[in-house]
């Protein structure tokens, strides 16, 4: 579940935000909407705490995360949120596995090649395990980024534009596995995007 | 899945630029490597088998030549001196023992030196098979003379003129091997030994006046000088040796060389004083090859640097996803200097072990041209503070792009694309 209160950022003088109130609970998504400038990834950025508020808090599973040390933050960020960046970004000299035990590594949590099999199964790309990520298709690489994201079964997961790059069959595709992922865990997703394909697919909307 | 898979998998993902680096790091560390070894062994091999002797007394002409041939065994003698000339000046009271040599034949390229006992007993070695020779054409063999030419005892042979293989035989007399010595890690090892008289002995009856034979100072002629006349032939030629090597009683002794010098026919010269000079002379090109294989390893330095801050540029995003993930800027870093530390490790193994290729060919080299050993491969003390300074290079080259971690800002570099 997360929940965030008054949140304010500003970059300089003339670039500032303030975003309205998200709430979303477990096993709901969220669908955040707004055109290119208005502060979608910056809010992102805020509710992962990736950024700093100016002002405001962000609460997530009953822990106010603005109130953390860098170092708890980092490890919260590790065990309880997942994040799917629109495009796909891995450790490009590792193969698909290790990148998704990767997130179990930097987590602290113990290496789940079981888990790293299942997912793949479920996510259709099951061949690719050994394979150098550089080697996969777009689609196949945000289905890998998807895997990343909720090997540590976190509480939230935050996907960034992940549909912007994708035609139409895997958009449709990725929206589906990210609600049934997010549903298997029981965990919040929340969507930033201005993918107007997305509108269709989820009811819970937000408009910046 | 750990920091180090990870160091190494980036090391392997960019093989042209870390085998680069790692090639620059083993030959800095090769050069050295090799320097302190040689070094060693040629301070051992020298020091080892000019002890004990003060003085050399010999022809005029080069002393460091008549150093280098009478105790190491290396390069031509001077010349030949008179046996009573020589004898006379060593019965000065300063004169503890006076050990006489002839040389100038060899059999397959060892050297065949008359002496005496006294030359045995200096060196400490002691007979293994047979006995010490004795009489006139007896020959002791050093422990690596006979590997080398499969003589046992009991075998005869011809010697050559002159000291390299391809000499003259000397078809009349024959030598016979009645004893072969025990190793002794000294020059004795490369030597055939006889008595004076042998050397003697096999130049008679050449039945050629004295006066064909000019006596030649300078190393150019490998011909045997000394020519022995038998005095029933009537041409009555006085006996000579190659040199003497000789004991002081006491330091002072060294006053003697200077009167010698000057005032005889004959030249003494300071093993001490000429191998010194050797090794200035050695010095300079040590120098020189020293300083250019700490260039190399700068280099080295500058290219491990190179080669990650690239390697860095690259991977931003891939850093600010990791810290993204859970990884602390102290977990990058160390994972970033492990890669400058596994090029250097790298580096230092592989270097040691050319180093030992590169002494063996030289310790190949070095027995067939003059039959010395050169052949210790254990791990030099220095060798460990090369170690220590490879790792220096390559943590300090990685630790300098690697600072950089410290200052990036994730959400930024995240949300660039």
């Amino acid at each position: 579940m997360l929940a965030s209160h008054q949140l304010t950022f500003s970059y300089s003088p003339t670039k500032q935000f303030t975003f309205q109130d998200i709430r979303c609970n477990d096993r709901e998504a969220l669908l955040i909407l707004g055109r290119s400038g208005r502060g979608k990834t910056t809010l992102l950025h805020l509710l992962a705490l990736l950024l700093r508020p100016e002002s405001g808090s962000v609460i997530i599973n009953d822990t106010d995360i603005t109130q953390l040390s860098p170092a708890q933050t980092a490890a919260f960020r590790a065990a309880h949120i997942g994040i799917v960046y629109q495009k796909p970004h891995f450790v490009s000299s590792l193969s698909v596995m290790d990148n998704l035990l990767l997130a179990n590594y930097l987590a602290g949590k113990p290496q789940d090649q079981n888990r790293a099999r299942e997912l793949a199964g479920q996510l259709g790309f099951a061949d690719q395990l050994s394979k150098k990520t550089a080697q996969l298709s777009q689609g196949e690489q945000q289905r890998v980024s998807i895997a990343r994201a909720v090997m540590n079964q976190p509480g939230v997961i935050l996907a960034d534009e992940p549909t912007s790059n994708l035609d139409d069959e895997n958009c449709a595709r990725v929206v589906t596995l990210l609600r049934q992922q997010s549903e298997q865990i029981g965990a919040s997703l929340i969507i930033v995007t201005h993918d107007q394909r997305l509108k269709d697919e989820i009811s819970n909307q937000v408009l910046l | 899945m750990n920091l180090l898979k990870i160091s190494w998998a980036n090391l392997k993902d960019k093989p042209l630029s870390s085998f680069l680096s790692g090639l620059l790091m083993t030959l800095g560390i090769t050069i050295i490597s090799l320097l302190l070894l040689l070094n060693k062994q040629l301070d051992e091999q020298f020091s080892k088998n000019v002890k004990g002797i003060d003085m050399v007394l010999g022809a005029k002409g080069s002393p460091l030549q008549l150093i280098l041939s009478s105790i190491y065994q290396i390069d031509s003698p001077t010349g030949n001196i008179p046996l009573e000339e020589a004898e006379r000046l060593t019965r000065n009271p300063m004169i503890k023992t006076a050990i006489p040599l002839s040389m100038g034949d060899n059999y397959q390229s060892f050297r065949i030196v008359g002496t005496n006992q006294k030359y045995v007993d200096h060196f400490g070695a002691t007979v293994g098979q047979g006995k010490l020779f004795g009489q006139e054409l007896e020959v002791t063999l050093g422990s690596r003379v006979a590997e080398a030419t499969g003589l046992k005892l009991g075998d005869t042979f011809a010697s050559s003129h002159g000291l390299d293989k391809g000499g003259e035989e000397h078809g009349e007399g024959k030598y016979k091997v009645v004893g072969i010595f025990n190793p002794s890690n000294t020059v004795v090892d490369q030597l055939i030994l006889t008595p004076l008289s042998s050397v003697w002995a096999i130049h008679e009856g050449h039945g050629e006046s004295e006066g064909q034979h000019a006596v030649e100072n300078l190393d150019a002629d490998e011909h045997h000088e000394g020519e022995q006349h038998d005095e029933a032939h009537g041409e009555g030629g006085p006996r000579q040796i190659t040199s003497m090597l000789i004991k002081f009683r006491s330091p002072l002794g060294m006053m003697l060389a200077r009167g010698i010098n000057t005032n005889s026919k004959l030249q003494a010269a300071l093993p001490a004083t000429e191998i010194n000079r050797l090794f200035s002379l050695l010095g300079v090109g040590v120098d020189t090859l020293r300083a250019m294989a700490i260039a190399i390893m700068i280099i080295a330095g500058l290219s491990v640097f190179v080669s990650l801050y690239n390697s860095l540029k690259e991977r931003r995003y891939e850093m600010a996803l990791m810290l993204s993930m859970g990884a602390s800027r102290t977990q990058l870093f160390g994972m970033l200097l492990l890669e400058g530390l596994v090029l250097a490790l790298i580096g230092f193994v592989l270097g040691l072990l050319l180093s030992r290729v590169g002494l063996l060919l030289f310790s190949m080299r070095a027995e067939q041209e003059f039959h010395y050993s050169l052949s210790n491969f254990t791990i030099l003390p220095q060798e460990w503070a090369v170690l220590a300074i490879a790792i220096g290079i390559g943590v300090l080259a990685a630790a300098l792009p690697a600072l950089g971690i410290y200052r990036m800002n994730i959400s930024r570099t995240l949300a660039e694309d």
